[in-house]
């Protein structure tokens, strides 16, 4: 059906070319000034809970941020999305604690068979239209939670990786420390957001978003629509897992939790809080639901009616994101003051 | 891993009774349960992401009209009742504000009641497990049939699921009301423009299906213990089972869910820890080898 390659589709779709470069420009920027704000965080608030906030913002954003690459920009409602945050999770825990390797390498590695996992996987579900794909990519969730509670031997069963990560330093990088993680924390967010935003904005990611819209249309114009979705697929696995490496990393451990199905609920649901037609918008989900979490476990034990009732508000009451809704808010606020 | 296990139960008539009405009741609650989510998905095109819910109610209605009246006739009466108004209730004041809506807003609204409803159940029940105990009629020896041994209340099991199935596809196949809900799953706005109230139709079909989940909890209560939460794991068999078997399809709801009590029963002999994973598997051969499942239409 397709003679033509899925790059040379996409160049007809591509926005001009004067426009992208600074904007790219501008992107660089405000991730700089945001890295720079999250650097100094720590000189200006002494306090340890504020950075662990920010270690688990960056965990989940990466994770939620990455599964916005599928659900708003493609159209892919993967509801298993988590398997690659328990992937990473548990591909880096081992990799420290079985091989002792310095962590950059057990970081690519990680990201490697990550990589594997997900073309394999990814093969399998990206051809099954919407409700199928979300189903069948939470039974692979199921099945990888399944062979991590089963596989004891290696991973520890329900006990998860327990006994600590060691984590030598690297080049004077240090993560055992408090700090040093927090930066590299920060660095890692700001460059996979980074990295994530050029692919919402490049040719690629305008493909996908016509997919998303018409995926007949898209075929038919010459895109191999599998293939876009499949690499998709994989580039959201790999920062996904990169979430995972952070949360092993900060709770110096890995846990089935990680891998369980719940974490792509949540995933699910940063999207929708925050709304998925903004970039940024799952990064906003992640810091409510994460305050939203704290807050509830504090005040009751029965945070699944609190969180329920939130997730109704917004899916039935609001019909959309927070992130959403300012900007539609904003966008009407300039229209009358033109008019 | 233990395939020898497997091997000599293979070759052993009792232990191959035994392992098959295992596998027997546990794929006839599982059809009970993915019957209401196909037939749910066939009529109303939404994937109730709470149907194990129903399950889960329908076990603890039944426990606690157990307890009152000590009769079980009831209890099972009270565990499918109960779930069909709990499902009337919901879509008419929840679903059906997401119908034709995208599919991340259906499965957000029934992923908020997933927790709500765990929660209201530890409220109500509290979070320890529960038992309901085996009902004094079938406090009996069991049966022994080639040197199996085979509890009556399995019996009763298997029987209540069957005639279930068999009423439910000769009441759509043949029934007036039937016909109506094949038509409207077939075009709602033909239906409804035939002065067919299609609101109904829809709530009918929900209330349906959760009556089925519902039922399903209560045949389960006297076998499985009750906790919150206990129907999120039979949610995802029993999806698994529609995927097998074919969305909308209830003759694959029926095949997929004996294949997967088999797998389980006869899987657990060798591969203890990696049942659930047998599953998976299974599923992703077929899916592979035929993407709408083993009865699906192209239509899903």
């Amino acid at each position: 059906m397709t003679e033509l390659r899925a790059g040379q589709g996409a160049q007809t779709l591509a926005p001009p070319r004067i426009e992208a470069r600074p904007q790219r420009y501008r992107d660089v920027l405000i991730a700089l000034a945001a890295f720079v704000v999250l650097a100094l965080l720590p000189m200006m608030f002494g306090s340890k809970q504020l950075l662990d906030f920010v270690i688990r913002c960056a965990a989940y954003g990466l994770f939620a941020t990455s599964l916005n690459l599928l659900v708003g920009y493609t159209g892919l409602i993967s509801f298993g999305h988590g398997m690659f945050f328990g992937l990473g999770a548990y591909g880096f825990g081992l990799m420290m604690q079985k091989t002792g390797v310095p962590i950059p390498v057990a970081f690519l590695v990680t990201l490697a068979i990550t990589c594997v996992i997900a073309v394999i996987i990814g093969a399998i579900c990206v051809r099954l239209k919407e409700i199928y794909f979300a189903f069948v990519t939470l039974a692979f969730q199921m099945l990888i939670h399944s062979t991590i509670l089963s596989w004891q031997s290696l991973t520890g069963g329900d006990q998860g990786l327990r006994g600590g990560i060691p984590r030598p330093p690297f080049l004077g990088i240090d993560l055992s420390n408090h700090l040093h993680l927090y930066i590299t924390s920060c660095a890692l967010l700001v460059i996979g957001l980074l990295l994530m935003r050029q692919i919402a904005q490049s040719p690629f990611g305008y493909t996908l978003r016509m997919i998303r819209d018409n995926a007949t249309r898209a075929s038919f114009i010459g895109i191999d629509v599998w293939r876009a979705k499949l690499v998709i697929f994989v580039l959201a696995a790999l920062f996904a897992a990169t979430g995972g490496m952070i949360m092993a990393l900060f709770v110096s451990g890995a846990y089935p939790e990680f891998a369980y199905w719940t974490i792509s609920g949540e995933g699910i649901f940063i999207n929708m809080l925050g709304g998925v037609t903004t970039f940024l918008g799952p990064m906003v989900g992640t810091v409510l639901l994460l305050i939203l979490n704290d807050t509830v476990t504090r005040l009751t034990e029965y945070h699944g009616i609190v969180l329920g009732v939130v997730i109704l508000f917004f899916a039935i009451g609001l019909r959309k994101g927070l992130m959403d809704f300012v900007v539609e808010w904003f966008a009407q606020r300039r229209g009358e003051g033109r008019g | 891993m233990d395939l020898d296990a497997l091997a000599s139960c293979l070759a052993s008539p009792a232990c191959l009774v035994t392992q098959t009405t295992s596998g027997l009741i546990i794929g006839m609650l599982l059809f009970l349960v993915a019957v209401g989510l196909t037939l749910i998905f066939g009529v109303l095109k939404v994937v109730n992401f709470s149907h194990g819910a129903f399950y889960m109610f329908g076990a603890y209605f039944a426990m606690t009209a157990y307890q009152l009246t000590g009769s079980f006739a009831l209890a099972i009466l009270a565990g499918a009742a109960g779930t069909a108004i709990l499902g009337l209730t919901f879509e008419r004041l929840f679903m059906s504000r997401v119908y034709g809506r995208d599919v991340l807003m259906q499965l957000l609204v029934c992923y908020a009641f997933v927790l709500i409803f765990d929660d209201v159940v530890r409220m109500i029940w509290g979070p320890e497990f529960k038992s309901m105990g085996m009902p004094a009629a079938f406090q009996v020896p069991p049966l022994f049939i080639a040197g199996g041994v085979v509890p009556p209340y399995y019996l009763l099991l298997i029987g209540v699921a069957l005639a279930a199935a068999v009423v439910l596809g000769l009441g759509l196949a043949r029934s007036r009301i039937g016909k109506v809900i094949r038509a409207a799953a077939h075009n709602p706005g033909m239906v409804s423009a035939l002065g067919i109230n299609t609101g109904l139709i829809y709530g009918g079909v929900f209330a349906l299906g959760g009556m089925l989940a519902g039922l399903a909890g209560a045949l389960a209560a006297p076998v499985r213990s009750l906790t919150p939460g206990m129907g999120f794991s039979v949610l995802i068999e029993s999806f698994i089972v529609t995927v097998i078997g074919g969305m909308g399809s209830i003759l694959g709801a029926l095949i997929g869910a004996l294949l997967i009590g088999l797998i389980r029963s006869f899987g657990s002999l060798s591969f203890p820890l990696f049942t659930e994973g047998l599953m998976y598997l299974f599923m992703v051969i077929v899916l592979v080898s035929r993407p709408t499942g083993l009865f699906g239409k192209e239509v899903a």
